[in-house]
């Protein structure tokens, strides 16, 4: 297998369990050049180990790790052009602001000036000029966030992995924080390998998502393939709320969903094949009864902001739609979706599903 | 009735506290005492203080007592230090055992640890100063590991990665990142084991052999032969810097405990 010219790291076959229990099974995966790269999955997915395998904290049981080529799986963390930012921020109490950013520097031996400088850019990047002096303990969550980000940029890593970093701050602060670390990843030009379970943080800020669970990549591709054409229900149902019923493909472009025949936009699926089928909540329609394909009872409307949650029970199955006009709860509905707003998927590649089949 | 329960509450405290240090200060005026009898005060006098620091013998106890306790507190903390990291890392179970086991020795009679290390001892070596060391340095470890594990255990371990991340090898990452953060309870340990190896008279009358005498086995010996007021004087500066050590060791603990405040308050 040769490496891809354009690719910076790259993960192959990597297998890694705790006592006795698989966290990462077989994981292959290549990172480009100056993407920003989001590892994202449920708690126990096996993201935050990834991350931890190319930081160097943790050594895999089989499998390597190439950094432009070269194989560092057993390479010290210190050694390694890399650079991570914690969920728990990690600054150092002992020290100011300015002792933290600098601490890689020195370890390096730069020269006095050289260390200024960086400090000072590296801290009007974080927005936080004239901090210098200031304790770390005193500064915000946000704050100490963006210190540490500053102190493991200085160091100019190729890459800088960053474990959750927003985690433990409040939404407002969450939502400044992403857009403040898209602007610093255009200005510093360099690869970004970000680890949440927030999957709207995940659409928001990345050029490329790994949908990860049970230590398996699901999905990969862009946000927008992502959301649109998720490949399978756990990624449908991991990324946004979805309605996913199970379905059988009739021919192409015809799918029947609880026995009412739908026109669809998917082909190529074997005749009868058993499918899951997924409708994001925008996408189904609220009809007057007697339009569309199912007719139902509204079981209850809530106010969310910007629109309305509308569950609907038609079919022995609740269906959940979004809309900015709300029926009466109670009220007879027919609910439609246009042919290229569903999504066929195959059944779920799991453990199970495999034992069965063989 | 409050008031009057609140005055039963301070008289309770008083009694208390007089019990406990009724005799210390009685000790302490005694060594002022310009006269040999327990029960006449023939007036002021730092005579027995002069004569104390002109008895060689004592002299001599008192350097033994210093060395012994400095020595063995100092090489306690190291051990005691480097075990708590390792016992940290540990995994749950093991973790458990180890700090049970190392409970042991401190809830141990002292005569027991005493016979059990001169047992030991003589095996190994003439009984002697060093004997005693080693009987110290053993019994000040869990003192230490009992002080320095809860600075470890509040300790965000993510700062050593940060540190090795940034390019910190582990030897510098520990002396430079953890050592200051858990500096206090070490500091703490070392004061404790001191107080310990000074208060020590058990083991060490067990484990020191003929011709070592520390101050607490001094003054036994020498009481046996009949009171000196020069024991007075001995014992109440005994008192004097066991209770100075007690004083930084509390004034470290507590300080500690406000840093790790400050701390929490900013997450």
């Amino acid at each position: 297998m040769e490496t891809n010219e354009k690719d910076i790291l790259e993960l192959r076959n990597i297998t890694k369990s705790f006592d006795g229990k698989k966290v990462l099974d077989d994981l292959s995966l290549s990172i480009g050049r100056n993407e920003f790269i989001t590892l994202l999955g449920p708690s126990g997915c096996g993201k935050s180990t990834t991350l931890r395998i190319i930081g160097g904290f943790v050594r895999p049981d089989a499998g390597s790790v190439f950094f432009e080529g070269k194989d560092i799986t057993n390479l010290a963390s210190e050694k390694r052009n890399v650079n991570t930012v914690f969920q728990k921020y990690s600054l150092f109490p002992h020290m100011n602001v300015e002792e933290n950013i600098a601490f890689g520097l020195k370890l390096k031996k730069k020269s006095k000036a050289y260390i200024q400088d960086k400090i000072k850019y590296a801290l009007k990047l974080v927005n936080l000029e004239g901090y210098e002096k200031r304790n770390t303990t005193a500064l915000s969550g946000g704050q100490q966030q963006r210190i540490a980000i500053a102190r493991a940029i200085v160091n100019e890593p190729e890459i800088l992995l960053l474990d959750e970093p927003l985690g433990a701050l409040d939404l407002k602060l969450r939502h400044d924080m992403q857009q403040e670390l898209i602007r610093i990843k255009k200005e510093v030009g360099i690869t970004f390998i970000y680890v949440t379970h927030d999957q709207e943080e995940a659409l928001t800020m990345s050029d490329k998502i790994v949908v990860m669970n049970k230590g398996i990549i699901q999905q990969m591709g862009t946000s927008k393939s992502i959301y649109d054409e998720p490949q399978n229900a756990f990624v449908a149902d991991f990324i946004g709320e979805s309605n996913i019923i199970g379905g059988i493909m009739l021919q192409d472009r015809v799918v029947e969903i609880l026995g009412v025949k739908i026109p669809c936009v998917d082909e190529g699926f074997a005749e009868r094949e058993a499918v899951d089928v997924v409708i994001r909540p925008e996408d189904l329609e609220i009809k007057p009864e007697g339009e569309g394909f199912f007719t139902g009872q509204v079981t209850s409307v809530l106010f969310k902001g910007a629109y309305y949650e509308i569950k609907v029970y038609a079919e022995g199955y609740e269906w959940v739609s979004q809309s900015v006009s709300a029926p009466e709860v109670g009220a007879r509905v027919g609910l439609y979706v246009a042919p290229d707003n569903i999504q066929i998927m195959h059944k779920p590649k799991s453990e199970d599903a495999e034992m069965i089949k063989e | 009735m409050v008031r009057l329960k609140n005055a039963f509450m301070k008289c309770y405290l008083a009694l208390i506290l007089l019990f406990l240090y009724a005799p210390i200060f009685v000790l302490v005026v005694l060594s002022f005492n310009d006269s040999r009898s327990r029960v006449t005060w023939g007036g002021f006098t730092l005579r027995w203080y002069g004569e104390l620091f002109s008895n060689r013998q004592i002299l001599e106890a008192l350097r033994t007592t210093l060395l012994l306790g400095l020595g063995s507190a100092a090489a306690a903390t190291v051990i005691g230090t480097l075990g708590a990291v390792g016992i940290q890392a540990m995994r749950r179970r093991g973790y458990q055992i180890v700090m049970s086991l190392t409970n042991i020795p401190i809830l141990n009679a002292d005569i027991v640890t005493g016979i059990a290390l001169m047992l030991w001892f003589v095996r190994l070596m003439p009984l002697g100063f060093g004997s005693v060391l080693a009987a110290h340095i053993t019994f000040n470890i869990p003192y230490v590991i009992l002080s320095v594990m809860p600075k470890l255990k509040s300790l965000n371990l993510s700062i050593y990665e940060a540190a090795r991340d940034l390019g910190a090898g582990s030897v510098y990452a520990f002396f430079h990142i953890v050592l200051p953060q858990i500096g206090s309870g070490i500091l703490a340990g070392f004061f404790m084991a001191l107080t310990m190896s000074m208060d020590d008279f058990v083991i060490t009358y067990f484990t020191k052999g003929a011709g070592v005498n520390t101050l607490s086995t001094m003054i036994y010996g020498e009481i046996r032969k009949g009171i000196k007021p020069e024991m007075y004087a001995l014992s109440t500066l005994l008192f004097a810097v066991i209770f100075v050590i007690l004083l930084v060791f509390n004034a470290l603990s507590g300080r500690g405990k406000n840093t790790d405040d400050v701390i929490e308050r900013s997450r």
